[in-house]
């Protein structure tokens, strides 16, 4: 352990936030718009097309307060993927940035948490901002849904740590376009904008399998008041893959600058 | 020296009178057959996103959210048509602009910036014309492809009920190209990747995805909404009201 | 396994392998406190995984390695809390400032901040960057980001420094800059160890030296009697033009101690070079240019291995 963990991750978050002061503010806040303006497109405009659906209780909720939880979801997913795959390739490939801090005392763990801590610390500002457009909307009616910002937070940190596993094993640009490509079609299936029951059984099944769909489900649950055992599911769902994500990456780092 | 000599008796066999002559004559085409060597490269996720995404897309949005709408709107449909032939064609020409998007942005601030290859044509004989037209035309021949894809996968959904339809394709084409020379122009002012194009994504492409009448006719927003489908780009409305009147078309002669 | 104090690198038979390939074969060598100790070789020859296994990032497969008194396997970390690294290719962070570069690398070593921020001061101010020290790292020339790397491998105040080809790709002014540095931090006491292909830079600079090819340690000594040993006091060079060397170094047998015909050149060993080349103009052979000098490391690794430095 003492190998790969000096117990200094924060100082790998120090930099994160001093690269953050030199790039340009509107950039950072944009992040916030984009689900936003997919909840006014889909919840309000589409909204009246669809009527109402049925919520996880079975009552009729509206479709924007369906889709919310989705999109909350969906925003820390995207905002971790890419933080933890796009950023961290250049760092790792071109910047040679982890090779000059794997020479000082730094370990490999360190690098890792460090910088899935910073992912966290965005994703963070960008949740309780999205939140807080739901709430000004309506569109939490449980009390439990202010549970939903440690969800997003739990969400983006699975979804970090497998990502920069998977990152740490790709070697050309060409590769990183796989990660597109199965993150699109994971947004649109997994229970986002309708219901999975108009799936046939086995596709169901498939569904539940995706990393996404236990997140929108654990979200959705809080936001629309479905307070059971079921979280304890989601919830397990990504702690194992925070767990298999830093053992992966910690071991491929060491692997790959310590060889 | 005479083995020098002898390279250059090699190529002055193919020159005219003037050195130039050729790459006055076909320089675009040169640069267009450099983009579509650089594009083989990843030519396999060319063709597969081509394919993978309007099936997910429509399968997703047309049929999926499609089956709550229509049961919701009833026999009117949304302006007069299944959601899924609503939304088909926009998705389409949504397709154009994103791949008129990616080919027009980073690879054009990278010729200058990064692989600084426009450097290297204008060394050879090749004006920034001619730089620009080759890119424009090599964009032309990837949103071509998209598109055409995109249009047997919606025939393959149900989703374009007239032969007229194709006509969506010319429609998409000069849409892509016409955004594309849009971005061409920022990308070719860009001094450093400051994150410029992630905003362009974010507060002008997604927008303009979202609330041009793509997905749902601009009158379901409420009104203190609306204003984000007018100040979307012009550009986006028209596109994606041409595919509208291609629809209209479409239904009419069906 | 008692050692004297003074010794601060200890190898023998250090070896690595990466898969089927040995990089470094059964080296043995020492480092003293204080001195500036060069591994010289080619390309390829094992300087940079040897480095990479002082520099305790890299696991050797067989040996003994000891640095401080520490084996590198077991205190990985803790040995590199006393070194410095200047890596071969830079590895400056290009997202923050100049300063911020040096503080931040502090972070990571676990110093506090009233350490670094006047250490991070007195580091630009060492390597002529104040100008530079709120500017971002991508307005810095090849010399200035080399100066800067050098900086921030000082920021935790090493016991040794590692050099891994330090001069590659400047021009002969940056290099002069740099190595006047280097010899400012050898007289305040600091270790170095310096990878290098250029012999002027391992002469310049180093102490004492090992002369490394294919992963072996070749000879091992002072510039000078690598020098004295190795070869002549002087060197003739000769060029008639590419296709004629081979045929008309035939003629000039007899000349020297020994005659290294290379692809561009002849190169005459001895001690009498103005003499000999005279007499060899005196038999009516046409040299295209001339050059006597003195013998080189260049010289030295020659005869090692008949091959030249820089291929």
């Amino acid at each position: 352990m003492r190998q790969i963990y000096a117990g200094r991750p924060h100082t790998v978050v120090l930099r994160a936030l001093y690269a953050l002061k030199t790039s340009a503010w509107f950039i950072v806040v944009s992040g916030f718009f984009e689900p936003v303006f997919y909840l006014l497109a889909f919840g309000l405009g589409l909204g009246t097309l669809v009527g109402s659906v049925t919520g996880p209780l079975g009552q009729p909720v509206s479709y924007a307060a369906f889709i919310a939880p989705a999109l909350l979801a969906t925003s820390a997913m995207n905002g971790a993927i890419y933080d933890s795959t796009w950023n961290v390739f250049f760092k790792m490939r071109f910047a040679r940035l982890y090779e000059g801090m794997i020479a000082t005392s730094l370990g490999t763990l360190d690098i890792a948490l460090g910088e899935i801590m910073y992912a966290l610390l965005r994703g963070l500002v960008y949740a309780l901002a999205f939140m807080a457009v739901m709430l000004s909307l309506g569109l939490v009616p449980s009390v439990w849904g202010i549970l939903a910002v440690p969800a997003a937070l739990l969400i983006a940190f699975g979804f970090s740590a497998c990502g920069m596993a998977l990152t740490s094993y790709m070697t050309t640009f060409q590769q990183m376009d796989w990660i597109n490509f199965f993150m699109l079609p994971m947004f649109l299936f997994s229970a986002t904008f309708y219901p999975i029951t108009v799936y046939p059984e086995y596709i169901r099944w498939i569904i539940k399998l995706f990393p996404l769909w236990h997140g929108i489900e654990l979200i959705r649950g809080l936001t629309l008041g479905q307070f059971d055992v079921s979280i304890l599911w989601h919830v397990l769902y990504f702690v194992v893959m925070i767990a298999v994500g830093l053992i992966a990456t910690t071991r491929r780092l060491t692997n790959l600058f310590m060889k | 020296m005479s083995g020098q000599a002898s390279v250059h008796a090699g190529a002055s066999a193919y020159f005219g009178q003037r050195r130039s002559a050729k790459s006055i004559a076909f320089g675009t085409w040169y640069v267009t057959e450099h983009r579509l060597r650089t594009m083989r490269a990843y030519l396999s996720s060319i063709v597969t996103v081509s394919v993978f995404n309007p099936v997910i897309y429509l399968f997703a949005l047309g049929v999926g959210i499609g089956s709550y709408i229509d049961a919701n709107s009833g026999a009117q449909g949304v302006e007069g048509v299944r959601y899924l032939i609503f939304v088909g064609p926009a998705l389409l020409v949504s397709a154009a602009l994103t791949t008129a998007f990616e080919e027009c942005s980073y690879p054009v601030m990278g010729g200058f910036k990064w692989t600084r290859e426009f450097w290297a044509m204008n060394a050879a004989p090749i004006n920034g014309r001619q730089v620009v037209n080759g890119i424009l035309l090599a964009t032309g021949f990837r949103i071509v492809f998209t598109v055409s894809v995109f249009w047997c996968c919606l025939a393959a959904f149900g989703a374009s009920p007239s032969g007229y339809g194709i006509l969506a394709i010319p429609a998409a084409i000069l849409s892509g190209l016409a955004f594309g020379t849009v971005i061409m122009a920022v990308a070719s002012r860009l001094e450093e990747d400051d994150g410029w194009f992630p905003i362009i994504n974010r507060l002008i492409i997604t927008p303009m995805f979202l609330f041009s009448g793509t997905f749902f006719p601009l009158d379901q927003l409420p009104i203190w909404l609306r204003w984000l489908g007018w100040i979307s780009p012009p550009l986006a409305r028209h596109a994606i009201g041409t595919r509208s009147r291609v629809r209209y078309v479409g239904t009419a002669l069906a | 396994m008692e050692k004297p104090i003074d010794i601060v690198i200890h190898a023998r038979g250090l070896t690595k392998d990466f898969g089927q390939l040995r990089a470094v074969d059964s080296v043995d060598f020492e480092v003293r406190k204080g001195e500036a100790f060069g591994l010289l070789g080619p390309n390829g020859a094992g300087k940079s995984t040897t480095m990479r296994m002082i520099a305790s990032v890299s696991k050797r497969t067989g040996g003994e390695l000891s640095i401080l008194g520490l084996d590198p396997n077991e205190y990985g970390p803790d040995i590199r809390g006393h070194l410095g690294v200047v890596p071969q290719q830079d590895n400056l962070d290009l997202e923050i400032k100049v300063r911020e570069n040096l503080i931040v690398y502090g972070r990571y070593f676990g110093l506090p901040m009233k350490f670094l921020r006047p250490k991070a001061d007195e580091l630009i101010e060492f390597v002529q960057l104040t100008e530079k020290a709120k500017a971002k790292v991508d307005t810095l020339s090849g010399g200035m980001k080399r100066r800067l790397t050098i900086a921030r491998a000082l920021i935790n105040e090493p016991d040794i420094l590692l050099l891994d080809e330090p001069t590659t790709g400047l021009d002969p002014q940056a290099r002069h800059v740099l190595w006047d540095r280097l010899f400012r931090l050898k007289e305040s006491g600091v270790t170095l160890v310096i990878t290098t292909h250029y012999m002027d830079e391992a002469e310049q600079l180093c102490d004492r030296l090992i002369v490394m090819d294919k992963g072996r340690i070749m000879a091992a000594g002072t510039p000078a009697s690598l020098i004295q040993e190795f070869s002549s006091r002087e060197v003739v060079e000769l060029r008639f033009g590419s296709d004629k060397n081979a045929r008309l170094a035939e003629q000039l047998r007899g000349f020297g101690e020994r005659i290294e015909v290379l692809p561009d050149r002849i190169l005459i060993y001895t001690d009498t070079g103005e003499e000999d080349l005279a007499r060899i103009v005196e038999r009516g052979l046409r040299p295209v240019t001339s050059l006597v000098r003195r013998s080189s490391l260049e010289d030295v690794f020659l005869r090692l291995t008949g091959r030249s430095l820089i291929e």
